[in-house]
């Protein structure tokens, strides 16, 4: 099953390699990371989406609990979360296509942010599956780049993971 | 008080309390050596290799319970440290490793003699440190103690590019008396719930068996281990780690488990309705097939790691926490609990297990004109009156040490339990002569491994430490000719060498004792000789039979049920003992 761990870890140079080095060591899947700095500097807050059966998934989020860096961690699958997932898209356009490219943007609650004579820059955020489905309905062939972020995501309710 | 880094590297380690660093110089850390020189409180052993200088210090806290200190130059003197910091890191030792970087400006530049040990060692630690600021070692010493040394321990490294320690930069010293990390609380009571069950399910046992390992001794709570079993009355069996953890010549020890466990273990532990395991991490070598592993018994895990928990055996009741102070609030619970262990039913438990000791697993043959190994083993056992220090190598050796020298306390039993290093021995037998200067001390070692890193024989005569290196030599490797002849139809492939030295003449080389002894009833003369020679390193090269072989064993992918025993003894089937 696929689990979305999001940690509060130092913000000490090396501590991506840690996490990164713990997934390749060990033989976890890793579909993807990101990481940023947090309103507290001295922290940074990765979300990494992984799968892997009940066992995997304990021992990965053991492992990372034991990595000495990690303040704190949680598995949003635990619970009610809402995720978001930021796409950058770039695709070629015709004077003939150009109208029904924006509609079906306007219909995914995408963005226009860049316009050439023969392209679109599409910014689009939403969870993963609806930019999957973004992407299915565009035409294959008019996709010149496809940038995503991976997923972040924040528990609902009031609690939160902070110190 | 104003010191530069060099300084307040050696003075942290003073007030750390830290007695020997265990080091090999070069350009990297020459201003950390020459803080060494111009002091008189550190002592500085220098090793002939740094894999040597963590062997040494690792077995140092293994006999002592005190972290291990390794000091290395960068590049080269780094990457020789990695074997030994990965043989501690696999057996939880606590141990700091500081390795000398080069200057902060050139990191990355290719340097001369640069690598990037933080992203080397990062598999192999607990923990690892680059100090990047002169003010922060102090505070980053002490970190690295802490975490070598509290909840799980391992080893931690601490990368000093060399401006760190510029001998020209002062800065105010103080050594922190305390650290708190936000990100580092481990466990240490268990959840008084999960005890209360664990006691409840132990008491209502049929045929218990109690599975403990190295976290009882790196706990320090051999003690308590013992208290209770003895309180229960329950069988009980020591992983390799383990040994000492409970008084082997006591009736309710039942041997090591495992790949080379005994008889009445594996058994007991096939058969077993309720497993209590205490400090063990349910290794490959110790459950063989998972699938098969005590397919009768709920399982009791007590560990102060939860990533050793359900890792690779599913348990009933975890628990989280120190050895000590989970077992001696499970003391109490017992001494309080109105149920007491079935009587009976312990009574038939005995008697099975005592049907599955009388086949005698560990018999070999006495009558051999050869010597065997395992008499070699009883006699350096009666010799030392069981109350030596024993390190030893990787191979047969190794188990014929574990399975017949009985070990009654816990920490004189110092081998490569995870990592299996062979080089081990030597150096480790030195690390413990320097804590017990008055103990006996004996390497129990092959012809194989004693040659890979008989360098040290050297720095043995220079700090000396007189310890007797007791040479099983099979003219094999035996531990792989035992796989080939079991698995590969004896195609016995580079497992052996017929360039061996002549270790007499190599011992006396460096300026020790050397022995040859082939002959059965020259072992135990040769033992008492070289034992009676208080001052002096003795090698023993001790011709044994090549053909030996370490029974029993449960070879790989198979169950605890299903040992291959000594044939020769005309062993009864499981079914004739059933
Ligand atoms: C040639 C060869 C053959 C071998 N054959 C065998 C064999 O037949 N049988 C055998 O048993 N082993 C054998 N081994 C050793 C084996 O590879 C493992 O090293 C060993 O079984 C692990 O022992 P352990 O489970 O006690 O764990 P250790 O490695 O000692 O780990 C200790 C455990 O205790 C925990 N712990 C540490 N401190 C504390 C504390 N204070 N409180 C609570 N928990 C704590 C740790 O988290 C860890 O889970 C062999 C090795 C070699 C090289
Ligand atoms: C550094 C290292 N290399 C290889 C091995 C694999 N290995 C395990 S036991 C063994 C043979 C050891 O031979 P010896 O020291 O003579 O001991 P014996 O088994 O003969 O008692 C080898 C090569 C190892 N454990 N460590
Ligand atoms: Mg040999």
């Amino acid at each position: 099953m696929r689990h979305i761990i999001s940690i509060l870890i130092e913000n000490e140079s090396g501590a991506l390699s840690r996490v990164a080095g713990l997934f390749s060591a060990r033989g976890y899947n890793i579909e993807s990371l990101t990481v940023a700095p947090t309103e507290d500097e001295s922290l940074s807050r990765m979300t990494i989406v992984t799968c892997g059966s009940e066992e995997i998934i304990e021992q990965i989020t053991k492992q990372l609990n034991k990595l000495i860096d990690v303040v704190k961690l949680i598995d949003l699958a635990g619970a009610p979360h809402v995720e978001r997932e930021l796409m950058l898209l770039k695709v070629k356009t015709t004077d003939q296509d150009r109208g029904e490219i924006k509609r079906i943007a306007d219909i995914f609650r995408g963005r226009i942010i860049d316009v050439t004579s023969t392209t679109y820059v599409i910014e689009m955020t939403g969870p993963s599956d609806k930019l999957d489905a973004f992407i299915d309905a565009l035409d294959k062939e008019k996709i010149i780049e496809v940038v995503r972020s991976g997923p972040t995501g924040i528990s609902r309710g009031e609690k939160g993971l902070h110190l | 008080m104003e010191l530069n880094g060099a300084q307040i590297v050696v003075q942290s380690l003073i007030d750390e309390g830290v007695e020997y660093i265990f080091g090999y110089p070069g350009g990297a850390v020459l201003h950390l050596y020459d803080a060494i020189f111009q002091q008189k409180e550190l002592k500085h052993i220098l090793v002939r290799h740094e894999q040597g200088a963590t062997h040494a210090a690792d077995a140092y806290a293994r006999a002592t319970g005190k972290a291990g200190v390794v000091l290395v130059t960068s590049g080269p003197g780094a990457t020789n440290a990695i074997t030994g910091i990965a043989t501690a890191y696999m057996d939880s030792i606590p141990m700091v490793v500081i390795s000398g970087q080069v200057p902060s400006p050139v990191i990355g530049s290719d340097a001369f003699q640069e690598v990037d040990m933080i992203g080397i060692s990062r598999p192999c630690v607990k923990h690892n440190f680059l100090v990047k600021d002169v003010t922060k070692i102090a505070e980053t010493m002490k970190k690295a103690f802490h975490v070598a040394m509290t909840g799980r321990p391992g080893p931690v490294v601490i990368d000093v590019p060399k401006d760190i320690t510029d001998p020209r930069i002062k800065v105010p010293y103080k050594y922190p008396r305390k650290v708190t990390m936000r990100s580092y609380n481990p466990a240490v009571l268990g959840h008084k719930g999960q005890i209360k069950k664990a006691v409840e399910l132990l008491l209502s046992a049929q045929r218990p068996m109690i599975y403990s390992g190295g976290g009882v001794i790196l706990g320090e709570a051999s003690d308590e281990l013992t208290e209770m079993t003895r309180l229960l009355g329950y069988p009980i069996t020591n992983t390799l780690m383990g040994l000492g953890a409970f008084p082997a010549t006591d009736p309710q020890f039942v041997g090591m488990l495992g790949m080379h466990g005994t008889y009445e273990a594996n058994m007991g532990m096939h058969e077993s309705d309720v497993l209590l395991a205490v400090g063990a991490r349910f290794d490959d070598r110790v459950t063989g097939k998972l699938a098969e592993f005590c397919p009768h018994a709920r399982i009791i895990h007590i560990d102060v790691d939860p990533a050793s928990i359900s890792k690779t055996v599913r348990v009933d009741v975890p628990i989280v926490g120190q050895v000590k102070p989970v077992l001696e609030h499970m003391i109490e619970l017992i001494k309080d609990s109105k149920t007491k262990p079935s009587k009976k039913a312990l009574e038939a438990w005995w008697e099975q297990i005592d049907k599955w000791r009388s086949i005698k697993c560990l018999e070999y043959d006495r009558n051999s004109p050869l010597i065997k190994p395992q008499y070699v083993i009883e006699q350096l056992y009666e010799v030392t009156k069981g109350n030596a220090y024993v390190t030893s190598d990787v191979g047969q050796h190794q188990m014929y040490a574990a399975q017949y020298y009985h070990f009654d306390k816990p920490r004189r039993w110092i081998n490569s339990g995870g990592l299996g290093t062979m080089g081990f021995g030597l150096p480790a037998a030195i690390g413990v002569k320097l804590a017990f200067p008055d103990a006996d001390v004996a390497c129990v070692t092959g012809e194989a491994s004693i040659q890979m890193c008989i360098q040290e024989l050297s720095t043995a005569l220079q700090y000396k430490t007189p310890v007797k290196i007791v040479n099983l030599n099979n003219r094999y490797m035996g531990m792989v000719r035992q796989w080939q002849e079991f698995s590969y139809e004896s195609r016995y492939s580079h497992s052996y060498m017929d360039t061996i030295p002549d270790f007499v003449k190599l011992a006396e080389a460096y300026g020790h004792v050397g022995m040859y002894i082939d002959k059965p009833e020259d072992v135990r003369p040769a033992l008492e000789e070289a034992f009676a020679m208080k001052d002096r390193t003795v090698f023993m090269d001790i011709i044994t039979d090549r053909t030996e072989n370490v029974y029993p064993m449960i070879e790989s992918g198979k169950g605890h049920h299903d040992m291959k025993l000594r044939v020769a003894l005309g062993t009864p089937t499981d079914r004739e003992l059933a």
